[in-house]
């Protein structure tokens, strides 16, 4: 693996010392190695693409040459020096520009401003000289060839038009590194078009540009070599000439599947969740699919596929348009998180700290709340009924924990996350739904976890499990449903779900083989 | 306009800028409303005196409104700046009573330096200890003040221990205008250009319309944040110079509750509450707007009592109409795009 970096200097040739070099750099969050020992060289003239899934740390390295994060180990060069910056003005002041997947503008100052912070021309007296400052971002528009008023305020732009004042503002500060993550993400074709022929303008006068997408017809159109990276390493660097897709998406996902996820096989019952022809305008569209007594489905895609918010529109925490969720053959009613409670879903929810769990409550407290009406006597609460339900579950899910009045924000992730299943399996629920339900736990307690959702689906549970991890998704799931774009890229059964044809899927690319 | 070679922009530039000047405008009108029924119903509301009084009254609210304006616009606010200009009151009369000799400049600058050196530590506090600015400065409303009342006691210094130069500053004019005023439209004025003009002043709004934002942008936020409670805080310690020589009898609890008709003026004159918008004079405007609200109440021989709801009122139609505004900006520039 690691010999393949050497390759990018077949064509060092022509392309000159490099303008930016990522040397052994390693960032750690916590006990979590984000980037290990990654390193590349970006080109003037080049495009430089750099794929990888969903937390092989591509994220971080952009912060890194942003200067928001700075690296532990390993160093950054810019036109062949060593550079280390203190903050992302030094990263600005050394040419890099970035442009992220949100756009990060000033909503209440004009256009003209938000290109011009940082920088404002000024008239003799220091003051900001608005004349010419107009006059530069129309130049800069007119360049770009675009159409926007200087003078309206950020606010209500389209995304679309937000990246480009971006682009705008990397100009004005004559940035020489331009690094754009998932700039396409929320754009239509025609202004995927229009950013791509100002950035292949833009690389053609000697920036360099580093490009982050998972669209893979993106990579082939705009960029000559890609960097693939695959948990937190340095998989490759090579010419995309030189690469299938296949190749690509090979070595990004190319990992060994150590981890045993022993889901028992069931026989299916009847179906419990029918969602039909869900809608919700500019979120996801049409999804429909089935889950019946004793199965797991996993939803799998991208990041931003829409998987969590079709979720949270069938429990009723976000609302939908069109489309109808049925329980048991009963139509559920939209946006009431409490009857999708009554009818027997429970959501365990992505973000634990956010939507999960009150931290400073205690365990037993925290694992009572969805059913604290039903186990109050004349609507008061006693702490012998709360207890009582809460150790029953907690000690089910071997929860390695102190007293249960301790607040649970003293708890590990790992146990953190079987008090939110205590929670919600104390409430007896017929349709399990687990939204990243590993995320951030350790191995042992994954496998706990896993070994917990199979026995529920054996005992007759459906379980609808949302899930970035592959190998998660391959070892439990007895069907896949791949969503990208928001909408239902494929079904896969068990049998036909691989790596390879899950992200075929959800990159939007056909099974070539 | 310098739009034509883009074409249709021009019309939505002057529709969204002239609801934007409606905030600033719609203080002027309710004033022009107010001093007109007023002054129908009592022409003497227009003499020069109480024309005077009036600004008089202005002044010190306009100047500490003009310091806590900057503090809003970076999303934050300061609510020690009543105890703050107790502090400076308290110091520069003691002052002033000990040494008769030293001349005003001085006692301005001891006071400015008393209300920056309390502001930089509200700056401090808010930047490094990750604490929200309404807590932090809760916090140092009741520890100035009690600095004050344990340095104080019971004490008051009076007008007859106060130098008659120090008390005549309240009242004596240049070019038939009166000192404190003057004071006041310099500050209000300044602090205005200052925001309007100069990259710090930009980088305020930036910084209160998108905090992650300006931290990417590689903006200074920790030294601009700083700046602006310096400023708060030593518009604050000027109030209590000009409050000291107005009243002439200062005890421990000056400035008590200033705060929020501070507040009340910011809000009223226009600044977002939630930062990135709104103007200093707008501020100084409806520091303005309130003092002549509870003059021409008692003009108007209405019941004191009603002057609180009024300002009460007047806070919530602020919000209101600030919301109002954004939602229709947001609205008609989302139907230009569709246009285009």
């Amino acid at each position: 693996m690691a010999d393949s970096s050497a390759k990018p200097d077949n064509r060092a040739g022509d392309l000159g010392p490099a303008r930016l070099e990522v040397a052994d750099v390693t960032k750690s969050f916590g006990a979590v190695a984000a980037v290990q020992g990654v390193s590349f060289p970006l080109y003037p003239g080049e495009a430089h693409a750099l794929v990888g899934e969903n937390g092989a740390g591509k994220s971080t390295i952009v912060k890194m040459l942003a200067g928001v994060h700075r690296p532990d180990t390993g160093t950054l060069r810019v036109d062949g020096a060593d550079v280390e910056f203190a903050g992302p003005a030094d990263a600005k002041a050394a040419g890099i520009a970035v442009i992220y997947q949100e756009p990060t503008l000033f909503p209440d100052l004009s256009v003209a401003e938000n290109i011009a912070m940082g920088n404002q021309p000024l008239t003799r007296l220091r003051q900001i000289d608005r004349k010419t400052m107009t006059a530069n971002a129309e130049a800069l528009f007119r360049r770009l060839g675009v159409h926007l008023d200087p003078g309206r305020p950020a606010r209500g732009l389209s995304i679309a038009d937000q990246q480009l004042v971006e682009i705008a503002k990397a100009l004005s500060a004559e940035a020489r590194v331009l690094i754009m993550d998932e700039p396409t993400a929320a754009l239509s074709a025609v202004e995927v078009e229009r950013l791509f022929s100002v950035v292949r303008s833009l690389r053609d006068e000697g920036a360099a540009i580093m490009f982050i997408s998972h669209r893979f017809e993106e990579i082939t159109a705009l960029c000559q070599r890609v960097t693939i990276m695959r948990d937190g390493k340095h998989v490759a660097t090579e010419l995309v000439s030189e690469l299938s897709v296949d190749d690509m998406i090979r070595k990004m996902v190319g990992r060994d599947l150590s981890a045993l996820f022993p889901k028992q096989d069931v026989e299916p019952g009847e179906v419990v969740l029918e969602v039909d022809k869900l809608s919700r305008e500019g979120v996801f569209r049409d999804i429909s699919f089935q889950v019946r007594k004793g199965e797991i489905v996993a939803l799998a895609g991208l990041v931003g596929a829409g998987r969590s918010e079709v979720m949270q529109a069938v429990f009723g925490v976000d609302p939908y348009d069109e489309g109808t969720v049925k329980v048991d053959g009963k139509k559920l009613k939209g946006g009431s998180p409490r009857a999708a409670m009554a009818a027997g879903l429970a959501l365990v929810p992505e973000d634990r700290r956010q939507q999960g769990l009150v931290m400073d409550l205690s365990i037993e407290r925290n694992v009572t709340l969805p059913r604290a009406r039903k186990l109050a006597r004349l609507g008061l609460l006693f702490g012998g009924s709360e207890r009582r339900s809460a150790l029953t579950w907690t000690e089910k899910l071997q929860t390695k924990l102190g007293k249960l009045s301790d607040a649970v924000g003293t708890l590990s992730g790992g146990n953190q996350q079987k008090v939110v299943l205590a929670k919600w399996l104390a409430t007896g629920p017929r349709l399990l739904i687990v939204d990243e339900p590993t995320r951030g736990i350790d191995v042992g307690t994954k496998a706990e976890v896993h070994r917990l959702l199979s026995s529920l689906a054996k005992d007759g549970m459906g379980v609808v499990m949302v899930s970035s991890e592959l190998p998660e998704v391959l070892g439990m799931a007895d069907r896949v449903i791949v969503l990208r774009e928001g909408k239902v890229a494929t079904e896969l059964t068990r049998a036909e779900a691989t790596e390879e044809s899950v992200m075929y899927a959800a990159m939007g690319q056909k099974v070539s083989a | 306009m310098t739009t034509s070679t883009l074409g249709a922009p021009a019309p939505g530039r002057r529709f969204a800028g002239g609801l934007l000047k409606t905030r600033e405008l719609g203080i002027v009108l309710a004033l022009v409303v107010l001093i007109a029924y007023t002054a129908i119903d009592n022409p003497r509301f227009l003499s020069g005196q109480s024309i005077r009084d009036n600004l008089l009254n202005t002044a010190i609210l306009a100047v500490m409104a003009a310091g806590q304006a900057v503090v809003v616009i970076t999303r934050n606010i300061d609510l020690s700046v009543g105890s703050v200009l107790g502090i400076s009151a308290f110091t520069v009369a003691t002052m002033m009573s000990d040494n008769p000799g030293l001349p005003m400049i001085v006692a301005i600058a001891v006071g400015i330096a008393v209300g920056a050196v309390a502001g930089l530590i509200n700056g401090v506090l808010v930047r490094y200890g990750k604490v929200p600015a309404l807590v932090v400065t809760l916090g140092t409303m009741y520890i100035f003040r009690g600095l004050v009342y344990s340095w104080a006691g019971g004490d008051q210094v009076t007008a007859d221990e106060l130098p008659g130069r120090f008390l005549d500053f309240s009242n004596d004019d240049i070019l038939g205008v009166p000192w404190l005023v003057l004071i006041a439209l310099v500050v209000v004025g300044g602090i205005s250009v200052m925001m309007r003009n100069y990259r710090i002043g930009r980088e305020m709004y930036a910084i209160g319309s998108s905090p992650d934002a300006a931290e990417l942008a590689g903006i200074k936020v920790a030294r601009n944040l700083i700046v602006a409670f310096i400023l708060s805080g030593a518009a604050a310690g000027l109030a209590g110079v000009l409050f000291a020589a107005r009243f002439g009898t200062i005890d421990a609890s000056a400035g008590n509750g200033y705060e929020l008709n501070v507040v009340a003026a910011v809000v009223v004159g226009g600044v977002a509450v939630f930062g990135g918008s709104g103007t200093v004079w707008g501020a100084g405007l409806g520091a303005l707007l309130l003092t002549v609200i509870s003059s021409a109440l008692a003009v108007l021989d209405i019941n004191q009592f009603w002057q609180q709801a009024i300002v009460g009122s007047l806070i919530i139609l602020a919000i209101c109409a600030d919301r109002l505004v954004a939602v229709r900006i947001a609205r008609s520039l989302r139907k230009r795009d569709a246009h285009v």
